[in-house]
Protein backbone atom coordinates (compact mmCIF):
# COMPACT_ATOMS: atom_id res chain seq x y z
CA UNK A 1 0.00 0.00 0.00
CA UNK A 2 2.32 2.68 -1.22
CA UNK A 3 1.34 6.23 -1.97
CA UNK A 4 0.54 6.69 -5.58
CA UNK A 5 -0.78 9.54 -7.69
CA UNK A 6 -2.62 7.18 -9.98
CA UNK A 7 -6.35 7.59 -9.26
CA UNK A 8 -6.91 3.96 -10.20
CA UNK A 9 -4.23 2.63 -7.89
CA UNK A 10 -5.61 -0.39 -6.03
CA UNK A 11 -5.20 1.14 -2.59
CA UNK A 12 -7.30 4.10 -3.71
CA UNK A 13 -10.26 1.80 -3.91
CA UNK A 14 -9.85 0.21 -0.50
CA UNK A 15 -12.36 2.58 1.06
CA UNK A 16 -15.72 2.60 -0.62
CA UNK A 17 -15.71 5.65 -2.89
CA UNK A 18 -19.47 5.54 -3.33
CA UNK A 19 -19.89 6.48 0.31
CA UNK A 20 -17.88 9.60 -0.15
CA UNK A 21 -19.56 13.00 0.11
CA UNK A 22 -18.65 16.36 -1.29
CA UNK A 23 -19.49 18.03 2.03
CA UNK A 24 -15.87 18.05 3.16
CA UNK A 25 -14.73 19.81 0.00
CA UNK A 26 -17.31 22.56 0.47
CA UNK A 27 -16.54 23.04 4.12
CA UNK A 28 -12.87 23.33 3.29
CA UNK A 29 -13.64 25.77 0.47
CA UNK A 30 -15.48 28.02 2.92
CA UNK A 31 -12.83 27.71 5.62
CA UNK A 32 -10.02 28.53 3.26
CA UNK A 33 -12.03 31.35 1.67
CA UNK A 34 -12.44 32.99 5.08
CA UNK A 35 -8.83 32.37 6.02
CA UNK A 36 -7.49 33.88 2.83
CA UNK A 37 -9.68 36.94 3.35
CA UNK A 38 -8.45 37.30 6.92
CA UNK A 39 -4.92 36.76 5.68
CA UNK A 40 -5.33 39.44 3.03
CA UNK A 41 -6.63 41.83 5.67
CA UNK A 42 -3.70 41.05 7.94
CA UNK A 43 -1.09 41.36 5.22
CA UNK A 44 -2.69 44.57 3.95
CA UNK A 45 -2.61 46.05 7.41
CA UNK A 46 0.97 44.99 7.99
CA UNK A 47 1.93 46.56 4.69
CA UNK A 48 0.07 49.77 5.48
CA UNK A 49 1.64 49.98 8.93
CA UNK A 50 5.04 49.47 7.41
CA UNK A 51 4.43 52.19 4.85
CA UNK A 52 3.22 54.54 7.55
CA UNK A 53 6.34 53.86 9.55
CA UNK A 54 8.53 54.35 6.54
CA UNK A 55 6.92 57.61 5.58
CA UNK A 56 6.26 59.20 8.91
CA UNK A 57 8.25 57.60 11.64
CA UNK A 58 11.43 59.35 10.59
CA UNK A 59 9.84 62.73 10.05
CA UNK A 60 9.79 65.57 12.47
CA UNK A 61 9.15 69.25 12.31
CA UNK A 62 11.09 71.75 14.37
CA UNK A 63 9.22 74.96 15.12
CA UNK A 64 11.19 77.92 16.35
CA UNK A 65 8.89 80.33 18.05
CA UNK A 66 11.20 83.19 18.75
CA UNK A 67 10.01 86.81 18.89
CA UNK A 68 13.41 88.17 17.97
CA UNK A 69 13.71 87.63 14.24
CA UNK A 70 17.51 87.90 14.32
CA UNK A 71 17.87 85.20 16.97
CA UNK A 72 15.35 83.08 15.11
CA UNK A 73 17.21 83.38 11.84
CA UNK A 74 20.55 82.58 13.41
CA UNK A 75 19.08 79.53 15.11
CA UNK A 76 17.59 78.39 11.81
CA UNK A 77 20.93 78.83 10.15
CA UNK A 78 22.75 76.91 12.87
CA UNK A 79 20.21 74.12 12.67
CA UNK A 80 20.48 73.89 8.92
CA UNK A 81 24.20 73.37 9.17
CA UNK A 82 24.19 71.10 12.21
CA UNK A 83 21.27 68.78 11.45
CA UNK A 84 22.40 67.33 8.13
CA UNK A 85 25.54 66.10 9.92
CA UNK A 86 23.53 63.98 12.30
CA UNK A 87 23.73 60.34 11.27
CA UNK A 88 20.61 59.07 9.53
CA UNK A 89 19.27 62.47 8.55
CA UNK A 90 18.34 62.43 4.88
CA UNK A 91 16.73 65.81 4.40
CA UNK A 92 16.59 69.13 6.21
CA UNK A 93 14.43 71.83 4.70
CA UNK A 94 13.00 75.02 5.99
CA UNK A 95 9.35 75.42 5.17
CA UNK A 96 9.09 78.37 2.83
CA UNK A 97 8.14 81.52 4.77
CA UNK A 98 5.64 82.65 2.19
CA UNK A 99 4.05 79.28 1.98
CA UNK A 100 3.73 79.34 5.75
CA UNK A 101 2.03 82.74 5.61
CA UNK A 102 -0.27 81.35 3.00
CA UNK A 103 -1.17 78.49 5.27
CA UNK A 104 -1.86 80.83 8.15
CA UNK A 105 -3.93 83.30 6.17
CA UNK A 106 -7.28 81.72 6.84
CA UNK A 107 -6.67 82.19 10.57
CA UNK A 108 -4.80 85.46 10.68
CA UNK A 109 -6.26 87.25 7.74
CA UNK A 110 -4.13 89.67 5.78
CA UNK A 111 -2.28 90.75 8.93
CA UNK A 112 -0.48 87.48 8.73
CA UNK A 113 1.59 89.08 6.10
CA UNK A 114 2.59 91.88 8.43
CA UNK A 115 6.37 91.58 8.63
CA UNK A 116 6.31 92.83 12.23
CA UNK A 117 4.30 89.91 13.41
CA UNK A 118 6.66 87.26 14.73
CA UNK A 119 6.43 84.29 12.45
CA UNK A 120 7.71 80.94 13.63
CA UNK A 121 10.23 79.24 11.46
CA UNK A 122 9.62 75.58 10.61
CA UNK A 123 12.19 73.04 9.60
CA UNK A 124 11.19 69.66 8.23
CA UNK A 125 13.63 66.88 8.99
CA UNK A 126 13.55 63.38 7.56
CA UNK A 127 15.63 60.66 9.10
CA UNK A 128 16.22 57.05 8.33
CA UNK A 129 16.56 54.42 11.00
CA UNK A 130 14.56 56.33 13.60
CA UNK A 131 17.32 58.66 14.73
CA UNK A 132 14.75 61.18 15.89
CA UNK A 133 16.07 61.34 19.43
CA UNK A 134 19.53 62.51 18.34
CA UNK A 135 17.97 65.08 16.04
CA UNK A 136 15.86 66.32 18.91
CA UNK A 137 18.89 66.62 21.21
CA UNK A 138 20.88 68.49 18.60
CA UNK A 139 18.01 70.82 17.93
CA UNK A 140 17.45 71.57 21.60
CA UNK A 141 21.11 72.34 22.10
CA UNK A 142 20.93 74.99 19.42
CA UNK A 143 17.41 76.29 19.99
CA UNK A 144 16.27 75.55 23.56
CA UNK A 145 12.82 77.02 22.91
CA UNK A 146 12.05 74.96 19.83
CA UNK A 147 8.92 72.87 19.65
CA UNK A 148 9.59 69.54 18.14
CA UNK A 149 6.80 67.55 16.52
CA UNK A 150 7.35 63.96 15.75
CA UNK A 151 4.88 62.97 13.07
CA UNK A 152 4.78 59.41 14.34
CA UNK A 153 3.29 60.75 17.55
CA UNK A 154 0.11 62.16 16.15
CA UNK A 155 -0.31 59.14 13.90
CA UNK A 156 0.07 56.69 16.73
CA UNK A 157 -3.70 56.12 17.19
CA UNK A 158 -4.01 55.25 13.50
CA UNK A 159 -1.02 53.01 13.74
CA UNK A 160 -2.46 51.38 16.84
CA UNK A 161 -5.72 50.71 15.07
CA UNK A 162 -3.97 49.13 12.14
CA UNK A 163 -1.87 46.94 14.43
CA UNK A 164 -5.04 45.82 16.19
CA UNK A 165 -6.57 44.91 12.85
CA UNK A 166 -3.49 42.90 11.93
CA UNK A 167 -3.67 40.91 15.12
CA UNK A 168 -7.38 40.45 14.70
CA UNK A 169 -6.69 38.93 11.30
CA UNK A 170 -4.09 36.60 12.79
CA UNK A 171 -6.56 35.62 15.51
CA UNK A 172 -9.27 34.90 12.95
CA UNK A 173 -6.91 32.71 10.95
CA UNK A 174 -6.00 30.70 14.04
CA UNK A 175 -9.66 30.31 14.99
CA UNK A 176 -10.62 29.08 11.55
CA UNK A 177 -7.65 26.72 11.49
CA UNK A 178 -8.66 25.17 14.79
CA UNK A 179 -12.28 24.87 13.64
CA UNK A 180 -10.97 23.13 10.55
CA UNK A 181 -8.97 20.68 12.65
CA UNK A 182 -12.13 19.96 14.64
CA UNK A 183 -14.13 19.37 11.46
CA UNK A 184 -11.45 16.99 10.21
CA UNK A 185 -11.56 15.15 13.52
CA UNK A 186 -15.31 14.64 13.23
CA UNK A 187 -15.05 13.67 9.58
CA UNK A 188 -12.32 11.14 10.32
CA UNK A 189 -14.32 9.63 13.17
CA UNK A 190 -17.44 9.28 11.09
CA UNK A 191 -15.28 7.87 8.29
CA UNK A 192 -13.96 5.25 10.69
CA UNK A 193 -17.53 4.31 11.53
CA UNK A 194 -18.63 4.19 7.91
CA UNK A 195 -15.74 1.97 6.92
CA UNK A 196 -15.52 -0.08 10.11
CA UNK A 197 -16.04 -3.44 8.36
CA UNK A 198 -13.39 -2.79 5.76
CA UNK A 199 -10.98 -1.60 8.43
CA UNK A 200 -11.60 -4.71 10.51
CA UNK A 201 -10.81 -6.90 7.53
CA UNK A 202 -7.67 -4.91 6.73
CA UNK A 203 -6.55 -5.26 10.33
CA UNK A 204 -7.12 -9.00 10.28
CA UNK A 205 -5.07 -9.27 7.11
CA UNK A 206 -2.20 -7.53 8.85
CA UNK A 207 -2.61 -3.87 7.93
CA UNK A 208 -0.81 -1.53 10.26
CA UNK A 209 -2.60 1.44 11.77
CA UNK A 210 -0.37 3.73 9.76
CA UNK A 211 -1.45 2.05 6.52
CA UNK A 212 -5.09 2.54 7.43
CA UNK A 213 -4.56 6.10 8.60
CA UNK A 214 -2.92 6.82 5.27
CA UNK A 215 -6.10 5.88 3.42
CA UNK A 216 -8.02 8.50 5.38
CA UNK A 217 -5.25 11.06 5.32
CA UNK A 218 -5.02 10.98 1.59
CA UNK A 219 -8.75 11.40 1.07
CA UNK A 220 -9.00 14.27 3.47
CA UNK A 221 -5.89 15.91 2.05
CA UNK A 222 -7.36 15.64 -1.42
CA UNK A 223 -10.73 17.09 -0.37
CA UNK A 224 -9.02 19.89 1.49
CA UNK A 225 -6.74 20.73 -1.37
CA UNK A 226 -9.58 20.79 -3.86
CA UNK A 227 -11.88 22.82 -1.60
CA UNK A 228 -8.95 24.98 -0.55
CA UNK A 229 -8.09 25.89 -4.12
CA UNK A 230 -11.72 26.81 -4.82
CA UNK A 231 -11.82 28.95 -1.69
CA UNK A 232 -8.49 30.57 -2.47
CA UNK A 233 -9.45 31.47 -6.02
CA UNK A 234 -12.73 32.99 -4.81
CA UNK A 235 -11.09 34.93 -2.00
CA UNK A 236 -8.21 36.23 -4.11
CA UNK A 237 -10.71 37.29 -6.76
CA UNK A 238 -12.61 39.25 -4.16
CA UNK A 239 -9.44 40.83 -2.78
CA UNK A 240 -8.33 41.78 -6.25
CA UNK A 241 -11.71 43.37 -6.93
CA UNK A 242 -11.63 45.35 -3.67
CA UNK A 243 -8.12 46.45 -4.37
CA UNK A 244 -9.01 47.77 -7.79
CA UNK A 245 -11.90 49.69 -6.22
CA UNK A 246 -9.54 51.08 -3.62
CA UNK A 247 -7.14 52.27 -6.29
CA UNK A 248 -10.00 54.36 -7.68
CA UNK A 249 -10.35 56.16 -4.35
CA UNK A 250 -6.76 57.24 -4.80
CA UNK A 251 -5.97 57.75 -1.14
CA UNK A 252 -2.32 57.51 -0.25
CA UNK A 253 -3.12 55.73 2.99
CA UNK A 254 -5.31 53.14 1.26
CA UNK A 255 -2.72 52.49 -1.40
CA UNK A 256 -0.45 51.26 1.36
CA UNK A 257 -2.96 48.48 1.99
CA UNK A 258 -2.37 47.07 -1.49
CA UNK A 259 -0.94 43.54 -1.52
CA UNK A 260 2.52 42.98 -2.90
CA UNK A 261 3.54 40.05 -5.05
CA UNK A 262 5.00 38.35 -2.00
CA UNK A 263 1.65 38.69 -0.19
CA UNK A 264 -0.25 37.00 -3.03
CA UNK A 265 2.25 34.19 -2.87
CA UNK A 266 1.81 33.84 0.88
CA UNK A 267 -1.96 33.66 0.46
CA UNK A 268 -1.52 30.88 -2.07
CA UNK A 269 0.19 28.90 0.68
CA UNK A 270 -3.01 28.92 2.77
CA UNK A 271 -4.68 25.97 0.99
CA UNK A 272 -1.44 24.01 1.20
CA UNK A 273 -1.18 24.79 4.88
CA UNK A 274 -4.75 23.67 5.41
CA UNK A 275 -4.15 20.45 3.50
CA UNK A 276 -1.19 19.73 5.76
CA UNK A 277 -3.19 20.60 8.85
CA UNK A 278 -6.08 18.38 7.74
CA UNK A 279 -3.74 15.50 6.91
CA UNK A 280 -2.12 15.72 10.29
CA UNK A 281 -5.44 15.99 12.14
CA UNK A 282 -6.86 13.00 10.24
CA UNK A 283 -3.77 10.93 10.93
CA UNK A 284 -3.84 11.68 14.63
CA UNK A 285 -7.55 10.99 14.93
CA UNK A 286 -7.38 7.68 13.10
CA UNK A 287 -4.28 6.47 14.92
CA UNK A 288 -5.80 7.34 18.27
CA UNK A 289 -9.10 5.62 17.48
CA UNK A 290 -7.38 2.52 16.14
CA UNK A 291 -5.07 2.42 19.13
CA UNK A 292 -8.09 1.61 21.28
CA UNK A 293 -8.99 -1.49 19.24
CA UNK A 294 -7.20 -4.85 19.28
CA UNK B 1 8.66 -31.57 16.51
CA UNK B 2 8.26 -27.90 17.30
CA UNK B 3 4.85 -26.54 18.13
CA UNK B 4 3.52 -23.46 16.43
CA UNK B 5 0.71 -22.79 18.92
CA UNK B 6 0.35 -23.55 22.60
CA UNK B 7 -2.68 -22.92 24.81
CA UNK B 8 -2.31 -23.26 28.57
CA UNK B 9 -5.43 -23.19 30.73
CA UNK B 10 -6.97 -20.63 28.46
CA UNK B 11 -10.31 -19.12 29.36
CA UNK B 12 -12.40 -16.67 27.36
CA UNK B 13 -15.31 -14.68 28.64
CA UNK B 14 -17.35 -12.23 26.57
CA UNK B 15 -18.58 -9.44 28.80
CA UNK B 16 -19.69 -10.65 32.20
CA UNK B 17 -21.44 -13.96 31.41
CA UNK B 18 -20.14 -17.48 31.92
CA UNK B 19 -16.89 -18.43 30.29
CA UNK B 20 -17.34 -19.31 26.62
CA UNK B 21 -14.09 -21.25 26.70
CA UNK B 22 -12.66 -22.86 29.83
CA UNK B 23 -9.42 -24.58 30.69
CA UNK B 24 -8.29 -25.06 27.13
CA UNK B 25 -4.84 -26.59 26.87
CA UNK B 26 -3.30 -27.98 23.71
CA UNK B 27 -0.44 -27.48 21.37
CA UNK B 28 -0.33 -27.62 17.59
CA UNK B 29 2.59 -29.19 15.78
CA UNK B 30 4.20 -27.17 13.06
CA UNK B 31 3.15 -28.51 9.69
CA UNK B 32 0.30 -30.67 10.97
CA UNK B 33 -3.38 -30.70 9.92
CA UNK B 34 -6.14 -30.28 12.54
CA UNK B 35 -9.89 -30.57 12.44
CA UNK B 36 -11.86 -28.78 15.11
CA UNK B 37 -15.36 -30.16 15.58
CA UNK B 38 -18.14 -29.71 18.05
CA UNK B 39 -21.79 -28.74 18.22
CA UNK B 40 -22.99 -25.32 17.25
CA UNK B 41 -22.27 -22.84 20.01
CA UNK B 42 -19.51 -24.98 21.52
CA UNK B 43 -17.01 -22.17 21.01
CA UNK B 44 -15.17 -23.19 17.84
CA UNK B 45 -15.20 -19.72 16.32
CA UNK B 46 -14.19 -18.25 19.66
CA UNK B 47 -11.20 -20.57 19.88
CA UNK B 48 -10.17 -19.76 16.33
CA UNK B 49 -10.39 -16.02 17.10
CA UNK B 50 -7.80 -16.52 19.80
CA UNK B 51 -5.68 -18.29 17.20
CA UNK B 52 -5.84 -15.55 14.62
CA UNK B 53 -5.35 -12.80 17.18
CA UNK B 54 -8.78 -11.22 16.87
CA UNK B 55 -9.41 -11.78 20.55
CA UNK B 56 -7.28 -11.90 23.66
CA UNK B 57 -7.76 -14.65 26.23
CA UNK B 58 -9.23 -13.53 29.53
CA UNK B 59 -6.99 -15.98 31.35
CA UNK B 60 -4.28 -18.49 30.65
CA UNK B 61 -1.54 -18.19 28.07
CA UNK B 62 -1.75 -18.32 24.31
CA UNK B 63 1.60 -18.73 22.63
CA UNK B 64 1.79 -18.27 18.86
CA UNK B 65 5.00 -18.56 16.85
CA UNK B 66 6.73 -18.97 20.19
CA UNK B 67 5.52 -15.68 21.67
CA UNK B 68 2.96 -14.86 24.31
CA UNK B 69 0.08 -13.44 22.30
CA UNK B 70 -1.35 -11.72 25.35
CA UNK B 71 1.81 -9.73 25.84
CA UNK B 72 2.28 -8.70 22.22
CA UNK B 73 2.25 -4.95 21.80
CA UNK B 74 -0.21 -3.60 19.23
CA UNK B 75 2.55 -2.64 16.86
CA UNK B 76 3.65 -6.26 16.49
CA UNK B 77 0.19 -7.65 15.73
CA UNK B 78 0.23 -6.85 11.99
CA UNK B 79 3.45 -8.77 11.51
CA UNK B 80 1.94 -11.80 13.24
CA UNK B 81 -1.34 -11.56 11.38
CA UNK B 82 0.44 -11.55 8.03
CA UNK B 83 1.78 -15.00 8.89
CA UNK B 84 -1.75 -16.31 9.52
CA UNK B 85 -4.35 -16.94 6.83
CA UNK B 86 -7.98 -16.83 7.94
CA UNK B 87 -11.18 -18.04 6.32
CA UNK B 88 -13.91 -16.34 8.36
CA UNK B 89 -17.16 -18.14 9.00
CA UNK B 90 -18.96 -15.09 7.58
CA UNK B 91 -16.35 -14.63 4.80
CA UNK B 92 -15.76 -10.93 5.51
CA UNK B 93 -15.12 -10.02 1.91
CA UNK B 94 -14.89 -6.32 1.19
CA UNK B 95 -18.15 -5.73 -0.69
CA UNK B 96 -17.08 -2.84 -2.89
CA UNK B 97 -13.91 -4.60 -4.08
CA UNK B 98 -13.95 -7.08 -6.95
CA UNK B 99 -13.24 -10.75 -6.30
CA UNK B 100 -9.81 -10.16 -7.81
CA UNK B 101 -9.05 -7.25 -5.48
CA UNK B 102 -10.33 -9.16 -2.47
CA UNK B 103 -7.96 -12.01 -3.20
CA UNK B 104 -5.10 -9.58 -3.82
CA UNK B 105 -5.66 -7.80 -0.52
CA UNK B 106 -3.18 -9.71 1.68
CA UNK B 107 -0.43 -9.22 -0.89
CA UNK B 108 -1.15 -5.52 -1.21
CA UNK B 109 -1.23 -5.10 2.55
CA UNK B 110 2.15 -6.79 2.69
CA UNK B 111 3.47 -4.31 0.12
CA UNK B 112 3.96 -6.77 -2.75
CA UNK B 113 4.42 -4.86 -6.00
CA UNK B 114 1.55 -4.87 -8.50
CA UNK B 115 3.56 -6.77 -11.10
CA UNK B 116 4.00 -9.66 -8.66
CA UNK B 117 0.32 -9.77 -7.73
CA UNK B 118 -1.47 -10.66 -10.93
CA UNK B 119 -0.06 -14.15 -11.52
CA UNK B 120 -0.79 -15.54 -8.04
CA UNK B 121 -4.26 -13.99 -7.98
CA UNK B 122 -5.10 -15.56 -11.36
CA UNK B 123 -3.74 -18.86 -10.13
CA UNK B 124 -5.90 -18.70 -7.01
CA UNK B 125 -9.00 -17.77 -9.03
CA UNK B 126 -8.38 -20.82 -11.19
CA UNK B 127 -7.87 -23.01 -8.12
CA UNK B 128 -11.23 -22.13 -6.69
CA UNK B 129 -12.89 -22.38 -10.12
CA UNK B 130 -13.78 -18.71 -10.49
CA UNK B 131 -11.46 -17.61 -13.30
CA UNK B 132 -14.25 -15.78 -15.10
CA UNK B 133 -15.65 -14.12 -11.96
CA UNK B 134 -12.61 -11.99 -11.10
CA UNK B 135 -14.38 -8.72 -11.78
CA UNK B 136 -17.54 -9.59 -9.87
CA UNK B 137 -18.32 -7.83 -6.61
CA UNK B 138 -19.04 -10.16 -3.67
CA UNK B 139 -22.71 -9.19 -3.29
CA UNK B 140 -23.30 -10.49 -6.81
CA UNK B 141 -21.72 -13.85 -6.03
CA UNK B 142 -23.46 -16.88 -4.57
CA UNK B 143 -22.68 -17.94 -1.01
CA UNK B 144 -20.47 -20.74 -2.24
CA UNK B 145 -18.63 -18.48 -4.65
CA UNK B 146 -18.02 -15.94 -1.88
CA UNK B 147 -16.68 -18.70 0.31
CA UNK B 148 -14.23 -19.75 -2.37
CA UNK B 149 -13.03 -16.17 -2.76
CA UNK B 150 -12.56 -16.02 1.00
CA UNK B 151 -10.48 -19.19 0.87
CA UNK B 152 -8.39 -17.90 -2.01
CA UNK B 153 -7.70 -14.73 -0.02
CA UNK B 154 -6.68 -16.74 3.03
CA UNK B 155 -4.15 -18.93 1.25
CA UNK B 156 -2.66 -16.56 -1.32
CA UNK B 157 0.00 -15.27 1.04
CA UNK B 158 1.25 -18.83 1.77
CA UNK B 159 0.66 -18.36 5.48
CA UNK B 160 2.52 -20.36 8.11
CA UNK B 161 -0.76 -20.99 9.88
CA UNK B 162 -4.10 -21.36 8.11
CA UNK B 163 -7.25 -21.06 10.17
CA UNK B 164 -10.52 -21.92 8.40
CA UNK B 165 -13.90 -21.58 10.09
CA UNK B 166 -16.50 -23.80 8.35
CA UNK B 167 -14.82 -23.28 4.98
CA UNK B 168 -17.09 -25.74 3.19
CA UNK B 169 -20.41 -24.86 4.73
CA UNK B 170 -21.86 -23.35 1.56
CA UNK B 171 -20.49 -25.53 -1.21
CA UNK B 172 -21.53 -28.83 -2.76
CA UNK B 173 -19.64 -32.02 -1.76
CA UNK B 174 -17.48 -32.00 -4.88
CA UNK B 175 -16.35 -28.46 -4.32
CA UNK B 176 -15.85 -29.18 -0.62
CA UNK B 177 -13.50 -31.96 -1.52
CA UNK B 178 -11.67 -29.78 -4.00
CA UNK B 179 -11.19 -27.05 -1.40
CA UNK B 180 -10.00 -29.54 1.14
CA UNK B 181 -7.51 -30.73 -1.42
CA UNK B 182 -6.28 -27.12 -1.68
CA UNK B 183 -5.74 -27.03 2.08
CA UNK B 184 -3.98 -30.37 1.89
CA UNK B 185 -1.62 -29.10 -0.82
CA UNK B 186 -0.83 -26.06 1.26
CA UNK B 187 -0.27 -28.30 4.26
CA UNK B 188 2.20 -30.39 2.28
CA UNK B 189 4.10 -27.20 1.53
CA UNK B 190 4.53 -26.70 5.27
CA UNK B 191 1.50 -24.68 6.40
CA UNK B 192 -0.10 -25.73 9.66
CA UNK B 193 -3.84 -26.01 9.00
CA UNK B 194 -6.73 -25.78 11.44
CA UNK B 195 -10.20 -26.37 9.99
CA UNK B 196 -13.36 -26.03 12.06
CA UNK B 197 -16.15 -28.05 10.51
CA UNK B 198 -19.43 -29.81 11.07
CA UNK B 199 -18.93 -31.92 8.00
CA UNK B 200 -18.02 -35.44 9.10
CA UNK B 201 -17.46 -36.58 5.53
CA UNK B 202 -14.45 -34.33 5.31
CA UNK B 203 -12.77 -35.75 8.38
CA UNK B 204 -11.73 -38.98 6.66
CA UNK B 205 -10.32 -37.21 3.63
CA UNK B 206 -7.12 -36.20 5.33
CA UNK B 207 -5.69 -39.40 6.73
CA UNK B 208 -3.09 -37.83 8.98
CA UNK B 209 -5.33 -35.14 10.40
CA UNK B 210 -5.67 -34.68 14.15
CA UNK B 211 -9.08 -34.25 15.70
CA UNK B 212 -9.97 -31.65 18.30
CA UNK B 213 -13.45 -31.69 19.75
CA UNK B 214 -15.01 -28.84 21.67
CA UNK B 215 -18.06 -29.29 23.87
CA UNK B 216 -19.59 -26.48 25.83
CA UNK B 217 -16.39 -24.54 25.76
CA UNK B 218 -14.15 -27.37 26.90
CA UNK B 219 -11.71 -29.35 24.87
CA UNK B 220 -12.49 -33.06 24.78
CA UNK B 221 -9.05 -34.59 25.09
CA UNK B 222 -9.43 -37.76 27.15
CA UNK B 223 -6.05 -39.19 26.21
CA UNK B 224 -4.20 -35.94 26.61
CA UNK B 225 -2.78 -36.39 23.12
CA UNK B 226 -3.58 -32.81 22.16
CA UNK B 227 -2.00 -31.47 25.24
CA UNK B 228 1.20 -33.46 24.90
CA UNK B 229 1.28 -34.53 21.30
CA UNK B 230 3.22 -37.74 20.68
CA UNK B 231 6.57 -36.95 19.16
CA UNK B 232 6.88 -37.60 15.48
CA UNK B 233 3.15 -37.42 14.90
CA UNK B 234 1.73 -35.94 11.69
N1 LIG C 1 -18.80 -11.43 20.41
C1 LIG C 1 -19.51 -12.19 21.28
N2 LIG C 1 -20.08 -11.62 22.35
C2 LIG C 1 -20.77 -12.36 23.21
N3 LIG C 1 -20.96 -13.67 23.12
C3 LIG C 1 -20.43 -14.32 22.05
C4 LIG C 1 -19.67 -13.60 21.08
N4 LIG C 1 -19.25 -14.47 20.15
C5 LIG C 1 -19.72 -15.67 20.52
N5 LIG C 1 -20.42 -15.58 21.67
C6 LIG C 1 -21.04 -16.71 22.38
O1 LIG C 1 -20.06 -17.68 22.59
C7 LIG C 1 -20.60 -18.99 22.40
C8 LIG C 1 -19.75 -19.74 21.40
O2 LIG C 1 -19.86 -19.11 20.15
P1 LIG C 1 -19.00 -19.58 18.89
O3 LIG C 1 -19.34 -18.68 17.78
O4 LIG C 1 -17.60 -19.65 19.32
O5 LIG C 1 -19.58 -21.04 18.63
P2 LIG C 1 -19.29 -22.03 17.42
O6 LIG C 1 -18.82 -23.29 18.00
O7 LIG C 1 -18.41 -21.38 16.43
O8 LIG C 1 -20.74 -22.22 16.81
P3 LIG C 1 -21.14 -22.50 15.28
O9 LIG C 1 -20.83 -23.92 15.00
O10 LIG C 1 -22.61 -22.26 15.27
O11 LIG C 1 -20.39 -21.54 14.43
C9 LIG C 1 -22.02 -18.79 21.94
O12 LIG C 1 -22.86 -19.05 23.04
C10 LIG C 1 -22.12 -17.36 21.55
O13 LIG C 1 -23.37 -16.83 21.87
MG1 LIG D 1 -18.62 -20.69 14.56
Amino acid sequence: MKLSLNPNAPDRRLLDESRRTRAMTWIMAIMVFLTVLAGALGLGMFAATAQLDRQLAGRLTIQIVEPDAAVRDSQVKALRTALPRVAGVTRVAEVDRERLAELLKPWLGDTGLDPDLPMPAMIDVETRGGNGAVVEQTARAIAPGARIDRHAQWLSPVRGFMTTMSWLAVGLMLLIASATAAVVLLAARSGLDTHRDTIDVLHMLGSTDVQIARLFQRRIAFDTLLGGLLGTVAALGLVWFLQSRMALVGSEMLSGVALQQRDWFLLLLVPLGFALLATFAARRTVLRALGRTL
Amino acid sequence: MASIVQFENVGLRYGSGDETLSDISFSLNTGAFYFLTGPSGAGKTSLLKLLYLAQRATRGTVRIFGEDAGALPRTRLPGFRRRIGVVFQDFRLVPHLSAYDNIALPLRVAGVSESDIEAPVREMLAWVGLTDRGRAKPPTLSGGEQQRIAIARAVIGRPELLVADEPTGNVDPDMAERLLHLFDSLNRLGTTVVVATHDFHLLNRIPNAHMMRLEKGRLNDPTGALRNPPRGAA
